[in-house]
């Protein structure tokens, strides 16, 4: 299936001969466990596994956790009491599930920001980028409505705002909002909806990451060259690539457990971190926490909702042509899903003829600069909307946007880039060959 | 092309957009039910009014009551807030419709119309940020003295009229009205 040229699977014993002939299924996992993958790839390629390994961890914390967990509004809260204090060992399953979540995005945003750099989002892989925005998509909703689950201060009056979002949308927005909770207000059918939801959509989650791998092995790995695997012959894919089975799982493996070493050590030690004292409080209708703050992984889009008030003059703009229907709330709606939206075109926006920023000396400095920019509006996203902080999220919510549709476009045209290497191998050569440059020294398949 | 030949092709093209209509139809009539069952139950909608006792309020104070799955600020107001509202200049509002449900849809947000008495003692509204909803914060919180969100920074005067903030309307008034004396009818 991959356009890449490589061996493929034989079957060789009569079983396995009997078995190839009805179902391919032992084809199918070789090539895909074989892939040749470029031999350049750096530590910036190991986000994907885990990912992979989050989301099964995810999945089977979260099916367990089902077995002890009361969707009521009257019993949600002490359920998950009754998670933490009597199931055995429910706390650690439980303290899993929830830095999981943060974990997801760590590797997430890493994975999101490599593709960004290397030019990994350009042709031939639009669909793969595509497919991985709709996957990140639904892991904020997946996030989001597990959030809700354990009915806390910040549970509640979380939904309260987010489906507050959609009640933004001209003419229709309030019927939305009344029909994504079951209700006028947050209540019993919020919560039942979100909790089936929630378990579904790991699963659609799930699905996609096989679409997404598909993808990629068809046009190949991107690299840090961003140059193509040379496909005119199987020797020299060869000397540019390595099996993906054992050098690449074994490399991945290595960087799973130093970042499990590390999430080890939140989930034991400081559990609770990243979380909010306030959602240990029962949800109450009456009363909303003085300081209402999203998970850390929705702050920069959460700073960019609420960037765009209406004192700025384009919201004041937008108002104005539109005769009102687009207003400061909807603007900001609007401007938190184009943040995500512009992110999805960035294929299209990007004119530059190089693919990878390494090879891009203006594009280095305004990735840099995005890359700043985005925790820039994680910190502010979690401040209070007063001076100066508003100024701030308005100025990086203005780069942001800035960076996509106007300076990835620009670029293109106004940078002269370096020249990559011609092959794969080369680069290789330059950077893990012998002091002369020749081959000799490519890690040979140990067979 | 034959006569007979077109004739046969548009009875194939007739069968195939029926086909297909009936199709449709049939998908719409499946999927319908599957949207709708999320929209409000019966139990959900069959909103009962309620009665809330408000003898205890004394001038200047406040309860929040549940109604609807919402809560619902009654304000006994003073003197001082009480004409604190009246002397706003009615061109400095962002919003200036009364969003009372006892009112005609176009009323202006004059405090006589916010209030639910004619000495405009009793003030009752929705307590739900008309931004993104969440419980602002009363008892003369806030640069104008009335209520403040405390999510992303809206800040309504002493007859809830929003502004300052991302909130785009007043607070509005529910319906609702005084059944006797200590006594108000939400719904």
């Amino acid at each position: 299936m991959s356009g890449i040229p490589h061996d493929h699977y034989e079957p060789k014993s009569d079983g396995q001969k009997w078995l190839h002939k009805r179902l391919p299924v032992v084809g199918l996992l070789y090539d895909t466990l074989m892939l040749p993958t470029p031999k350049n790839l750096n530590w910036m390629w190991i986000w994907g596994i885990v990912l992979t390994f989050t989301l099964a961890l995810q999945i089977i914390t979260g099916i367990v956790l089902v077995m002890h967990y009361v969707p009521h509004v009257d019993m949600a809260f002490a359920s998950v009491e009754h998670i933490m204090r009597d199931v055995n060992g429910g706390h650690m399953i439980r303290y899993f599930h929830m830095n999981g979540a943060s974990l997801f995005f760590v590797a997430v945003y890493a994975h999101i920001f490599r593709g960004l750099y290397y030019g990994s989002y350009k042709a031939p892989r639009e669909v793969t980028w595509i497919i991985g925005m709709l996957i990140y998509l639904l892991m904020m909703g997946t996030a989001f409505m597990g959030y809700v689950l354990p009915w806390g201060q910040m549970s509640f009056h979380g939904t309260a705002v987010i489906t507050g979002l959609f009640g933004a949308i001209p003419f229709v927005g309030e019927s939305i909002q009344t029909w994504l909770l079951g209700a006028s207000a947050v209540g019993q059918p919020a919560l039942n909806r979100f909790f089936s939801l929630h378990y579904l959509m790991p699963f659609i989650i799930a699905g996609l990451v096989i679409v997404h791998i598909w993808a990629f092995h068809t046009t190949g790995n991107n690299n840090p060259t961003g140059v193509e695997v040379r496909r005119t012959s199987k020797e020299e894919a060869e000397r540019d690539t390595l099996p993906f089975w054992p050098y690449f799982v074994i490399k991945d493996l290595f960087a799973l457990a130093i970042v499990l070493v590390v999430f080890m050590a939140v989930v034991g030690f400081m559990p609770n971190y990243l979380g909010h004292p306030d959602n240990y409080i029962e949800a109450n209708a009456l009363v909303t926490p003085a300081h209402i703050v999203p998970e850390w992984y929705f702050l920069p889009f959460y700073a960019i909702l609420r960037a765009f008030t209406a004192e700025v003059w384009v919201v004041q703009l937008a108002d104005f042509v539109t005769f009102g229907i687009v207003d400061a709330k909807f603007f900001g709606v609007l401007a938190m899903f184009g943040a995500i939206a512009v992110m999805a075109l960035a294929p299209w926006l990007d004119t530059s003829s190089v693919r990878s920023g390494r090879y891009r000396p203006m594009f280095k400095w305004w990735f840099g600069l995005l890359v700043v920019d985005f925790f820039v509006l994680m910190w502010v996203g979690a401040r209070p909307a007063e001076f100066p902080y508003d100024v701030i999220s308005l100025i990086a919510s203005t780069y942001w946007f800035a960076y996509f549709l106007v300076i990835l476009p620009l670029l293109g045209i106004i940078e002269k880039p370096m020249t990559p290497p011609t092959t794969i191998e080369d680069d290789f050569n330059a950077h893990y060959g012998k002091k002369d440059g020749t081959a000799d020294a490519v890690a040979t398949p140990a067979e | 092309m034959s006569h007979a030949e077109n004739t046969q092709g548009t009875r194939r093209d007739f069968i195939y957009y029926a086909t297909a209509g009936a199709g449709a139809v049939v998908t719409g009539a499946a999927v319908w039910p599957l949207v709708n069952q999320m929209n409000p139950s019966a139990d959900v909608l069959a909103l009962a009014s309620i009665r809330v006792d408000v003898a205890d309020v004394e001038p200047g104070t406040q309860i929040t009551v549940l109604w609807q799955g919402k809560p619902v600020f009654i304000r006994r107001r003073n003197p001082e807030e009480i004409a604190e509202a009246r002397a706003v200049d009615l061109g400095a509002l962002p919003d200036a419709n009364a969003d009372n449900a006892n009112l005609a849809a176009d009323a202006d947000a004059s405090d006589e119309n916010r209030a639910l008495d004619e000495n405009g003692e009793w003030l009752v509204m929705m307590g739900v940020c008309t931004h993104l909803g969440c419980v602002p914060l009363g008892d003369g919180a806030g640069e104008f003295n009335g209520w403040f969100c405390p999510c992303h920074g809206s800040h309504y005067d002493t007859a809830g009229r929003i502004r300052k903030g991302p909130a785009p309307r007043n607070l509005p008034v529910p319906t609702a009205s005084f059944v006797d004396e200590t006594t108000i009818q939400l719904g």
